[in-house]
């Protein structure tokens, strides 16, 4: 039975900040970075106005706040913290140590470029730039996702299957700015979802000491990161029964993706994040004019749910991946690369064209999905010279 | 999108031409419609040209890009005119809002050719008369509800005040100010608004 829905309108942020007050995390660790400064900002005001019992740490550096998150959760408390663009690549190293460590750390990234030209807009660099960090990642559409996505992020990254961080992922100012219509659930539905944090093993319990972070000789680091990777794949039916149930509770389930009228597309686009709507709406306009789009949010990019998306769009004539950064290879951005290495993989021989979009907060608007579908067209019907990897909505 | 209400907001920063744009989204969810408020951020500072967008809907909104065809331009600084294309693919038959002491017909040869139709208000005026300084946004606000007709001036009111009280909780002395010029702007454009209406 679903719980009561409450009916509010909130930015992204607003939003994020409401749901950790809900689940009430034991430590919050942070340093303020635009644009998700707001989220320790309004998180600092609830505790202050006793609305919530968290300790908060204000500390000198992102790299300090992710040592201190280390530090807290490896003591056996429930820990969290927020942060953007190069907030994030100076957590760097330790992003590294967290997942490592097997430590269920939750961070709320709100996406922004990373520098240069330096920039305080939306691309998905700064996550993209973590993809092999060893952290859980879950992109969001709009405020309703992020907020959605933050309560489903605590029992996945702490079940004894996966024991992995989590970075929820929302759109810098498009999502997290943003104040649009968002339903709540009541802070008691959340705090029973999100569950208490009982961790299996922890370093402050006198009776059972550990260790965490000691050296490990070559006789054992290979064995170690194996195990990592095994709970990466575990991930993936943890975040489909959490989805499931929360789901079940709220009304509105999640999976790994979500596909929009891709049943008899012949037509896909693949894209992440807040354009994914924007996508959506360019597709129902199209659908009226006949021409059979689809879209496919990918909505979990780690672990990459390969074979899942070979066979998604395995029927389709034409796929568009969008990548919402660069990665300098000289023939695709992240998403490109991976997604066409599963079609590959899969067998799925199908025309895939990598779109690089939105970097910087370039607006991403309903004609330029409408262009891409236009240019999958061509291609497929061999009027347009197959190239794989091309920008859109770039000034000539 | 069909059933949507679009309005594109132009100010400097520190004119509260996004906190208008929020706060219209507030009273608009309020009404039980679907909302959009959000601000375009360039280099953000004191003086500095700034955006700031509004889409209110009967349906869900999923799109997420910036507004290029609004139904209503918003301009809460005049001298805008002369740097910022504020008419640039609003729609013919919407509406340009102005915050000037001038008239229509002498703030037309600033609009590069634009035909449609033009409505002025002297916001700061207003904003002096009743709270004794310069705050535009407010009235600009009421006079964007009372042009568009996007709620009724009834929900409007009782929309704003619940607003107000909340806002300024910890200075409830400045409610009656911010309401009473939110009454003269409204009653100041609602009456060429309607005759617009009736197409004259």
């Amino acid at each position: 039975m679903s719980e009561k829905a409450i009916k509010e309108r909130m930015s992204g942020n607003e939003a994020v900040a409401y749901a950790i007050r809900q689940v009430e995390p034991d430590v919050m660790p942070a340093f303020p970075i635009t644009p998700s400064t707001e989220i320790p900002q309004m998180v600092s005001t609830y505790i202050a106005n006793g609305q919530m019992d968290t300790d908060f740490i204000p500390v000198e550096s992102e790299h300090s706040a992710m040592s201190a998150a280390i530090g807290s959760e490896a003591a056996g408390a429930r820990t969290m913290t927020a942060t953007s663009s190069a907030g994030l690549a100076l957590m760097w190293e330790e992003l590294l140590l967290a997942a490592s460590n097997r430590l269920p750390i939750v961070l709320t990234l709100v996406n922004r470029t990373l520098s240069g030209p330096i920039n305080i807009n939306c691309d998905h660099s700064d996550g993209m730039g973590a993809r092999d960090t060893g952290w859980i990642q879950i992109y969001a559409e709009d405020n309703q996702e992020a907020y959605d996505n933050y309560i489903q992020a605590f029992p996945i990254a702490e079940d004894s299957r996966v024991h992995l961080p989590v970075m929820v992922c929302m759109d810098g100012f498009i999502t997290s700015h943003a104040v649009m219509n968002i339903s709540l659930l009541e802070d008691a539905a959340v705090k029973k979802f999100a569950g208490e944090y009982h961790p299996e093993e922890f370093m402050l319990d006198a009776e059972h000491p550990v260790s965490v972070g000691p050296y490990a000789i070559s006789h054992y680091e290979m064995e170690a990161k194996r195990a990592q990777e095994a709970a990466m794949e575990r991930a993936k039916e943890v975040i489909l029964e959490v989805g499931k149930r929360y789901g079940e509770m709220s009304g509105r389930s999640y999976g790994l993706f979500e596909k929009y009228r891709t049943e008899d597309a012949e037509f896909i686009m693949l894209i992440m994040g807040s354009a994914a709507g924007t996508a959506k709406q360019a597709v129902d306009e199209l659908r009226e004019s006949g021409v059979k789009a689809g879209v496919l949010k990918l909505r979990v990019f780690r672990p990459f749910p390969e074979k899942e998306i070979a066979e998604a769009v395995k029927n389709c004539r034409a796929l568009a991946i969008m990548d919402r950064c660069e990665s300098y290879n000289g023939n695709s951005g992240p998403l490109g690369s991976e997604v066409t290495a599963g079609l590959y993989r899969n067998r799925v021989f199908i025309h895939a064209v990598n779109y690089i979009y939105g970097l910087g907060g370039r607006d991403f608007t309903t004609e330029d999905v409408k262009q891409v579908f236009e240019e999958l067209k061509e291609t497929a019907d061999g009027r347009l010279a197959e190239q794989q990897h091309k920008y859109i909505g770039l000034r000539e | 999108m069909k059933n949507t209400l679009e309005i594109r907001w132009h100010g400097r920063g520190g004119q509260g031409a996004k906190t208008a744009a929020l706060l219209l989204a507030d009273a608009a969810f309020k009404t039980g419609s679907y909302v959009q408020g959000f601000p375009e951020y360039g280099p953000e500072r004191m003086g500095a040209p700034i955006t700031a967008y509004n889409r209110i809907s009967t349906e869900p909104i999923r799109v997420h890009s910036d507004i290029y065809y609004p139904d209503c331009v918003a301009v809460v600084d005049e001298t805008l005119l002369h740097s910022v294309r504020v008419t640039d693919g609003l729609k013919e038959n919407g509406v340009l809002l102005v915050n000037t002491r001038k008239s229509a017909e002498e703030i037309r040869p600033l609009l590069g050719g634009w035909k449609g139709k033009v409505v002025v208000i002297d916001a700061r005026k207003i904003s002096e008369e009743t709270l004794g300084k310069n705050f535009p946004n407010t009235p600009m606000l009421a006079a964007v509800t009372a042009v568009t007709g996007v709620m009724t001036r009834d929900a409007f009111f009782d929309s704003m005040k619940d607003s107000f009280q909340h806002k300024f909780a910890r200075k409830p002395e400045v409610i009656e100010g911010n309401m009473k010029a939110l009454e003269m702007a409204y009653d100041t454009v609602a009456g060429p608004a309607r005759r617009m209406a009736a197409g004259e």
